[in-house]
């Protein structure tokens, strides 16, 4: 006669529980294959000696790791890079300064009409870029604000609002209304109840906020190759400009392309970890 | 008896005032009322006067506006008509920063990215308090509420006792010309709720600032109030000393709602000088205005208002019970009466608004009374046993209006 005895932590689940989950864990790992093919042909043709770049051996892994691409390329970047840095880094923190007043403003702070305000606010999101386009280069140069990196701020600020309105506003309103009021009675204002109460608790708004912006002005074109001139070219037209001439060495545009992303992802990285932090735990009785 | 009762005024003059300091500043509302965009009326027309230095208390059912009176008074609710004085001062278009009162809320609204220390400090920063004063203050407060080893704690880092007396600290601290209280206990567990009763009584006595605290549970309003203000579907029904309160209901609807277990009542007649119900005959207390009259009524009686059977000539009322409720010094019978059940507007609320336990769970066409007798009296479900109604404690009230006939 056999005991069957407990030898460890038991499952309950289906017979059918082993298969399903093998079967959903394969199909989902030809999915990220699939999505990552153009990000492993970019880092290995970056990476590929010159003489090794071709395209039918375009799949095939570099036999030595070379970064002559990266050379060759980073003075001609250069330049780009810096603009694009000097453009995204003050877009993503005024619009989000802005955005979060707003926000503010629209859901705790309300004034008569704010019904109204934020619809319109919002109706800025859906207009295309190519319908403003001319209008938008003849106001600024009518501001001389034309071939600097000023005027693409401005407008990257302006273009962003809206976002970042909905996305202060969202959070915002997610904060309890009994917060804002303990701080109306302890005898604060609507700026001292916003930079004290509402904005301490507002990082993961702001790393939201920030990424979408800086995201978006580092990855815009047409704004940048309309409005700023050859010296002020934000990394994004410099690129078209190696990717796009005649006889330029595919491991180069390669290596370009993987230089011009890396700011927008090391920005995710560092931003993302808010994302996720619970930082009202504990705010209110919960 | 569809239609809210009307708001009653004040009675009571005999109010025990405790000793108040000089500067404590009295709160007056003069015809508050209040209507919500979508037209709700929240409130309508309070007339209220809270002495310097007194604790009121407002009750009612939840939803009947005892947030929106307090949140007026603060100023975090603009009112649709009527005046708010502050001491001498019409404050009734003030904002909250400028009104010097104090707020503690029912979730604690504890800002989460501050100390404990700057959560106390915050209304005098905004008030420019300097910062030495500031200190000393803070942990003045602190080691009253004995937060002292708290202090450089964020709120998600303290229970929820302790997040209530930041709260109630944050208050304090800033010694406001009021302290305005919504349900500041309700979110502790029932053995913390009564132990931060006694000490909110404490410390009431000790510093004297005037309090308007809101509960929709009577008897937290019954213990910690001076006066105790009964509201309902935003209309004031009495506001009084719990003593007259409990005694001397101005309607069925307070008289419903104040005490625990419930008033009981049953459809009623009343003629030649006594009142009629379930084949008995009670007489009518000395004095009493029905004495010649010959009508219908709603009669009460608290579960109290009844004695065991004795040589005293109260008539008595032979009954069974159904279920005895075992308290340790008293029993809690629960008796079937043969008369007909009282089920109105008023009651309705009233029980809905209290707890579950005082509910009937099925409806049902006979009246049921709740009876409180001694421990020592032996009692058994389904024994037949004689209770006298004590005629002094019949409580007497118009079916239409609601009102008490005295
Ligand atoms: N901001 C508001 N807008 C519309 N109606 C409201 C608002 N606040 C409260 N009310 C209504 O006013 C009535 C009283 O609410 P409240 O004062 O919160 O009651 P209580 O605190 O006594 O439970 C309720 O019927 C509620 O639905
Ligand atoms: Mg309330």
């Amino acid at each position: 006669m056999t005991t069957r005895t407990a030898t460890g932590p038991v499952r309950i689940e289906s017979r059918w529980a082993r298969p399903l989950q093998v079967g959903r864990y394969l199909l989902l790992f030809a999915f990220a294959c699939f999505f990552l093919m153009p990000v492993y042909v970019l880092v290995v043709t970056a990476l590929k000696d010159p003489v090794q770049v071709s395209v039918s051996r375009m799949w095939e892994l570099p036999q030595s790791l070379s970064l002559n691409g990266f050379r060759e390329v980073w003075p001609k970047l250069r330049p780009g890079l810096v603009n694009s840095v000097l453009l995204a880094v003050p877009v993503s923190i005024i619009s989000s300064v802005l955005g979060a007043a707003n926000g503010f403003v629209l859901s705790k702070w309300r004034f008569p009409g704010a019904d109204i305000v934020f619809p319109l606010i919002l109706f800025g999101m859906f207009i295309p870029y190519q319908a403003i386009l001319i209008p938008m280069v003849r106001t600024m140069r009518d501001l001389g604000m034309q071939g600097g990196l000023d005027g693409l701020i401005l407008v990257h600020v302006i273009y962003g609002l809206p976002i970042t309105t909905l996305i202060f506003r969202s959070y915002f309103a997610g904060i309890s209304d009994e917060l804002i009021d303990a701080a109306k009675v302890d005898g604060a204002g609507m700026l001292r109840t916003l930079a004290y109460v509402a904005l301490p608790i507002a990082p993961p708004a702001f790393a939201v906020a920030m990424i979408w912006q800086f995201t978006s002005s580092w990855n815009d074109f047409l704004f940048g190759v309309m409005l700023t001139s050859k010296e002020n070219w934000p990394v994004t037209v410099a690129l078209n400009n190696i990717a796009g001439g005649q006889q330029v060495p595919f491991h180069e545009v390669m290596a370009s392309g993987l230089l011009a992303c890396l700011p927008t992802l090391l920005v995710y990285v560092v931003l993302g970890r808010f994302f996720m932090r619970g930082l009202m735990a504990g705010a209110l009785k919960g | 008896m569809n239609a809210p009762l009307p708001g009653t005024r004040p009675q009571a003059a005999n109010i025990p005032l405790q000793r108040a300091r000089p500067e404590a500043t009295g709160i007056r509302l003069e015809q508050v009322s209040k209507r919500f965009r979508g037209g709700v009326l929240a409130v309508d027309r309070v007339d209220l006067d809270v002495r310097p230095g007194e604790f009121v208390v407002l009750v009612g059912p939840s939803g009947c506006g005892k947030s929106t009176l307090l949140r007026m008074i603060a100023g975090l609710e603009a009112v649709s008509g009527g005046r708010i004085w502050l001491g001498d001062q019409d404050v009734t278009s003030r904002l909250p920063q400028e009104r010097d009162v104090a707020m503690v809320f029912q979730s604690y609204a504890l800002y989460p990215r501050m100390t404990v220390r700057r959560n106390l400090g915050f209304g005098l920063r905004m008030r420019h308090t300097g910062r030495p004063e500031r200190n000393r203050r803070v942990a003045e407060v602190a080691e009253v509420l004995g937060l002292e080893h708290l202090l450089d704690r964020r709120p998600a880092a303290l229970s929820g006792g302790q997040r209530q007396r930041v709260a109630m600290g944050r208050a304090i601290v800033r010694e406001p010309k009021a302290f305005l209280m919504d349900e500041p206990l309700s979110n502790l567990d029932a053995k913390l709720r009564v132990s931060m009763r006694a000490q909110l009584s404490r410390l009431h006595q000790r510093l004297g600032t005037t309090t308007v605290y809101v509960t929709h549970d009577q008897v937290e309003a019954m213990t910690l109030g001076q006066r105790v203000a009964v509201l309902r579907d935003g209309v004031l029904q009495q506001c009084d000393t719990p003593q007259h309160l409990f005694r001397h209901p101005v309607n069925l609807f307070v008289a419903a709602f104040i005490g625990s277990p419930s008033m009981n009542f049953v459809a009623a007649s009343v003629s030649g000088g006594a009142a009629h119900f379930a084949d008995l005959r009670v007489p009518l207390p000395a004095g009493s205005s029905l004495a010649t009259a010959d009508r219908q009524v709603i009669l009460g009686i608290r579960p109290t208002g009844f004695g065991v059977a004795e040589s005293n000539g109260w008539p008595t009322l032979r009954a069974v019970p159904d279920v005895v409720e075992e308290l340790g010094d008293e029993r809690n019978l629960i008796i079937d009466i043969n008369a007909p059940r009282v089920d109105t507007d008023a009651t309705r609320a009233a029980v809905a608004a209290r707890t579950a336990d005082d509910a009937l769970l099925l409806p049902e066409e006979k009246a049921r009374f709740t009876v409180r007798v001694p421990g020592d009296h032996p009692v058994s479900i389904g024994e037949p046993l004689d209770l006298a109604v004590n005629p002094e404690r019949l409580y007497f009230f118009d079916p239409e209006t609601g009102q008490t006939l005295r």
